[in-house]
């Protein structure tokens, strides 16, 4: 049985050549030439061959890079020509010639070895066969080969790019290809001309890969000199000690250009003497004495003096060399022409992009503003306008949040969800507001401190039940996708649907707010109670009943809110602590018993707070620290807030 | 209430005032016991850890003085005093920690064949204080932590002046009430969230830690060193309340009542208002930096969530509890709410099985204290100190506690009397 196999596949063996290969078409004869290192298969020597092929000319060398990059290539053995194959089964090859695409024949693979490329050696043949894709006569392969670029261009891909640009049909690749042109040239081209052309082409555009382009063209490199030469291509002159240049930096690049001495470290001076201890001496000094910087320099000044260690520069040196020399910045990225030509456009995107910096930071700054103003609304009906201080409105604004991540694990639809979890948490906390109210607070009208402190007391066991319920972890609160991604104006400027969603929810808060105080009965007979509760009572109002319906209406609202910040922000029992604090700010800064006040500010504290942050972008605790002591100050010029109530709405 | 001093000027201080002499005695006895019951000095029936315990409570008790002195007697309700607290706390932990670091460091450097230079030793202290924050270089403020004098007297200048420039700019602008409340509690956000960063230069989130060693006494074991601490916090309470009771004495402390019951009609009186409440806001804010700075080292870290809002709503809710107007009650307040949140909260307390549900008072003591605080604002507004006056018979109509005044629900001055 063995017997009958193996003549079998002697037999396929002698019938291999089933017809005959082009040995010397060629694009044949170019693997030939590189057979050696094409075979080696490594990535550090392979590139001649790929730029051979990418470069020949020849129109076969499209598929052989394709063929290779998908580990379809085989070299027979016994002849070592270069064939494609497809596997007709785990041992049997269809083989087809690449001179012609024609089939050679079905064998089986013993003869064969596949070329296996390794996937750095396939980016190269990768970013080899852009300039055939560019070409390529289906728009998405195109479009392939220009994302290929734009991650990684070389300068090959130039001409390649320039020569599919008359015969590209369509329009929107067109742009971009003329785009990448320019791109280009200004990384590869020729000339300083067409280099200087195409930088001018990108005046004011905000694209980061022109700045990409343009900024290795100003790379600088520090040098110095004992006197500054005329060299067209010197940058600014930098002063030793400025924050361009620290002295340090400076000497070190003396030292480097073989112009001073080197320092040394205090930790390589002690391992010196200590290398030199003689006898409980270094250098003749008393090892005990050597316990100051001073005395170690002059005991190792002695030791450089015996010439047992290399004499290094003093702080004096140190600074007389500094001095003497001018420290300076020269172009190394590019000619002097076009460093200026690169300048001025980088100038011009960069005051472009501060401006649309500005903006998308006043859309961030906005959008914090309408969760300051969600946050505080509620509080400036029940401390503006009622003057009843709750310090457990920030656990509202929690029991909101969480009713919508209750209602999110009985109702997987999002957006649904969404929809049922706001007037549910409106009623959860209008029920607890008003339980509080007439259990607590009616109890205490007109002794604030103590409504002060029972609130807090309520507050900290709300805290402390969310928490025994929900654990100490956040809990997800999640938008639905209609809300997802952002819009992107350009860039720079971009803003998340979500924030958009809230600052419309505040808009709309702030209308139902003018209304139901301007315009309903409710309204009417809550200016009435605030203003004056005796006379209300004697009109035929109930003034406990209007008290009791305010709170409630004022808690509501935060629980709406509560359930717009969670969208945004995290889902935890101490979520409410995070803003009671600049929820009484804005209500505050504002001035009390004003809609309008409020939304001014918390207008100034969202703008304020986004503005230190840019100021200092690394820290947002200090950014918050440095508000809250803004606001601190800013209650000592106007104590009673921007918009101070006047006449007898003031008294009331 | 043993504080009405008119017509009563010429007896001596202590006889005016036998509260003083009654809490005085009562600390002295409870010291000697826990002296003699210590592992440190007696028979060991208390360890180590509950003397810890025990001398934390007498700090917080004396900042539970500063408290009711500047709320229960001026009517400043301070959210911030826990934040002098902890300063005074952080004062004194540069010191320690820079101290014990010093000694670690020198140790270290002898063994080497140099003798150690002065830069070397800062070095190496800066690398092992600041490594945690990934910073090797003091920051400014750190300029005399090597001076144990100059620390003891940020202990009482850096709550005193943050409280002198705070106080003069807010009592300034006069701001008062439930709006100076929520500055202060501003104020004490501001601090924490300052502290929390790295680069404040205090160890950010990680505090200061290890101030349980004593520099220099590490042979001396801990049983000895808290007892140390114990009666140091013994003596600064029996201090503090003398010097609480001798400021609410007299003319100060009528016109500091006054205040706090009618601040225009004392300033219409021709009273500097702001210039009295700027002296008990500063005081109180040196009295509440020195018990810190007798409160960290027993309780061995200090860290920005202890200057943190919450940790002053806390002081409020223990003077309530305990009864302001009166010293003996926020002492009162103060050591029977922290004791009993340290039996909660530790564990000891036996979990309480409804069937359906465990009771486990780890999660559930802070709502029995947030509500038990609703219901002492609501229904006991004088607090377990109110008890006492069951005892001496002393009864005034219920007005929901509020003080004497011409508004609405306040207590008429005659009814006070009796």
């Amino acid at each position: 049985m063995l017997r009958i196999a193996a003549f079998l596949v002697a037999c396929l063996t002698w019938m291999t050549p089933a017809s005959a290969q082009q040995a010397d078409a060629p694009i044949q004869q170019l693997l030939q030439t590189h057979s050696e290192i094409l075979l080696k298969s490594s990535r550090r020597t392979i590139g001649p061959a790929v730029d051979a092929l990418a470069n020949s000319g020849l129109p076969e060398a499209q598929t052989v890079l394709e063929r290779w990059q998908n580990k379809e290539m085989w070299v027979d053995e016994d002849s070592g020509l270069f064939v494609y194959a497809e596997e007709v089964d785990r041992d049997t090859l269809r083989i087809f010639d690449f001179a012609d695409g024609s089939e050679i024949g079905v064998v089986p693979d013993d003869g064969f070895d596949q070329l296996k490329p390794n996937s750095g050696i396939r980016g190269m043949i990768g970013t080899a066969l852009v300039q055939f894709q560019l070409s390529d006569p289906d728009p998405a392969n195109r479009a392939t080969a220009l994302d290929a670029i734009e991650r990684g261009a070389e300068e090959s891909h130039l001409a390649a790019l320039r020569a599919s640009i008359p015969t590209e049909q369509d329009e929107a690749l067109l742009q971009r290809k003329m785009r990448l042109e320019r791109l280009l040239t200004i990384r590869y081209g020729q000339t300083d001309a067409e280099r200087i052309e195409a930088i001018q082409h990108f005046d004011g555009d905000l694209g980061v890969d022109v700045r990409a382009a343009l900024n290795p063209l100003l790379a600088v490199r520090v040098e110095a000199a004992e006197a500054l030469p005329e060299d067209p291509d010197i940058g600014r002159v930098l002063q030793p000690g400025s924050e361009a240049l620290s002295r340090d930096d400076a000497y070190a690049l003396l030292v480097s250009a073989d112009l001073a001495q080197p320092r040394i470290s205090r930790a390589d001076k002690r391992a010196a003497l200590v290398a030199n201890i003689d006898g409980g001496q270094v250098a003749g000094v008393q090892v005990a004495t050597l316990d100051t910087e001073a005395a170690r320099d002059m005991a190792y000044a002695a030791l450089a003096e015996q010439g047992v260690v290399e004499a290094v520069a003093t702080e004096a040196e140190v600074d007389e060399r500094v001095a003497n020399h001018v420290f300076f910045e020269r172009f190394i990225g590019a000619p002097p022409e076009v460093v200026v030509a690169a300048q001025l456009a980088l100038a011009s995107i960069e005051n472009k992009v501060a401006l649309n910096q500005a903006v998308d930071l006043s859309l961030d700054a906005l959008s914090l503003a309408s969760i300051y103003f969600l946050a505080a609304i509620g509080l400036a009906i029940t401390f503006g306008v009622m003057g009843v201080i709750n310090m457990a409105h920030g656990e509202f604004i929690m029991m909101g949040a969480y009713t919508g991540y209750v209602v999110q694990l009985f109702i997987p639809d999002y957006t649904l969800s969404i929809l049922v979890a706001i007037p549910l948490a409106f009623m959860v906390t209008f029920g607890a507001g008003v339980t509080m109210e007439r259990l607590v607070i009616r109890w205490l009208y007109h002794r604030p401190l103590e409504t002060l402190l029972a609130t807090f007391g309520i507050s900290i066991a709300l805290q402390q039940i969310a928490k025994n319920i929900f654990g100490t972890q956040a809990r997800p609160l999640t938008a639905p996708g209609w809300l997802d991604g952002s819009l992107v104006i350009n860039d720079i400027v971009s803003i998340s649907y979500i924030r958009i969603a809230i600052f419309v929810l505040a808009l709309l808060f702030l209308a139902l707010f003018l209304f139901v105080m301007n315009r309903t009965r409710l309204g009417l007979e809550v200016r009435a109670v605030t203003q004056n509760p005796r006379m209300a009572a004697s009109m035929g109002i109930n003034p406990d009943k209007i008290n009791m319906l305010t709170f409630g209406f004022g808690s509501g609202i935060a629980g709406i809110a509560g359930v717009a910040i969670g969208l945004y922000a995290k889902v935890t029992s101490e979520m409410g602590s995070d803003y009671i604090v600049q929820s009484f700010m804005t209500v505050v800064v504002g001035g009390v018993g004003n809609i309008w006040g409020t939304l001014l500010g918390a207008t100034m504290v969202g703008f304020l707070q986004k503005g230190i942050e840019w100021l200092n972008p690394s820290n947002t605790l200090a950014a918050q620290t440095y508000m809250i002591l803004f606001i601190i100050l800013f209650i000592q010029f106007r104590p009673k807030g921007i918009i101070a109530l006047k006449g007898r709405a003031a008294e009331a | 209430m043993s504080d009405v001093a008119l017509g009563s000027a010429r007896r001596p201080f202590a006889l005016r005032f036998p509260s003083v002499l009654v809490f005085l005695a009562i600390l002295s006895i409870f010291t000697v016991v826990v002296t003699v019951l210590s592992e440190g000095f007696g028979v060991g029936v208390i360890s180590t850890s509950f003397v810890k315990t025990l001398g934390k409570t007498l700090c917080l008790c004396l900042v539970a003085l500063a408290m009711d002195l500047v709320w229960g007697y001026c009517g400043i309700l301070s959210l911030g005093h826990m934040a002098f607290f902890g300063l005074g706390g952080y004062a004194i932990g540069m010191w320690l920690m820079y101290a014990r670091t010093e000694i670690i460091v020198l140790e270290s450097l002898a063994a080497a064949e140099l003798p150690p230079t002065p830069e070397e030793v800062s070095d190496g202290i800066a690398t092992q204080i600041f490594g945690v924050v990934g910073a090797s270089e003091f920051p400014p403020i750190w300029a005399f932590a090597h001076s144990l004098p100059l620390q003891l007297a940020a202990v009482v200048v850096v709550p005193g002046l943050l409280a002198l420039v705070f106080g003069w700019l807010a009592f300034r602008s006069r701001v008062t009430g439930v709006y100076l409340s929520i500055l202060t509690q501003a104020m004490t956000l501001a601090l924490s969230l300052h502290l929390f960063q790295n680069d404040s230069g205090l160890r950010g989130n990680n505090g200061l830690s290890g101030l349980q060693n004593l520099p220099g006494l590490s042979d001396v074991p801990q049983s000895i060193v808290s007892m140390w601490f114990f009666w140091a916090s013994a003596l600064a309470l029996g201090l503090g309340y003398i010097l609480c009771a001798w400021v609410v004495s007299g003319k100060f402390g009528s016109v500091i009542r006054a205040i706090r019951d009618d601040e225009a009609r004392v300033r219409f009186l021709g009273y500097p208002v702001e210039a009295f409440k700027l002296v008990i806001f500063t005081l109180t804010a040196v009295i509440a930096g020195i018990a810190g700075a007798l409160y960290y080292p027993q309780a061995g870290i200090v860290n920005p969530a202890e200057i943190a809002p919450i940790a002053s709503i806390y002081l409020a809710v223990w003077v309530a509890i305990g009864g302001r107007g009166r010293l003996y009650g926020a002492v009162i307040g103060a050591a029977f709410v922290s004791l009993l949140s340290t039996w909660f909260t530790g564990g000891q307390a036996p979990d309480i099985n409804l069937g359906f549900y465990t009771i486990q008072w780890v999660d559930w003591w802070i709502v029995i204290l947030g509500l038990s605080f609703v219901a002492v604002t609501l229904f006991a507004p004088k607090g377990i100190g109110g008890l006492v006056d069951v005892f001496i018979d002393r009864k005034s109509p219920d007005r929901h506690g509020a003080d004497l005044g011409p508004d609405q629900g306040a207590l008429r001055e005659q009814e006070a009397e009796k």
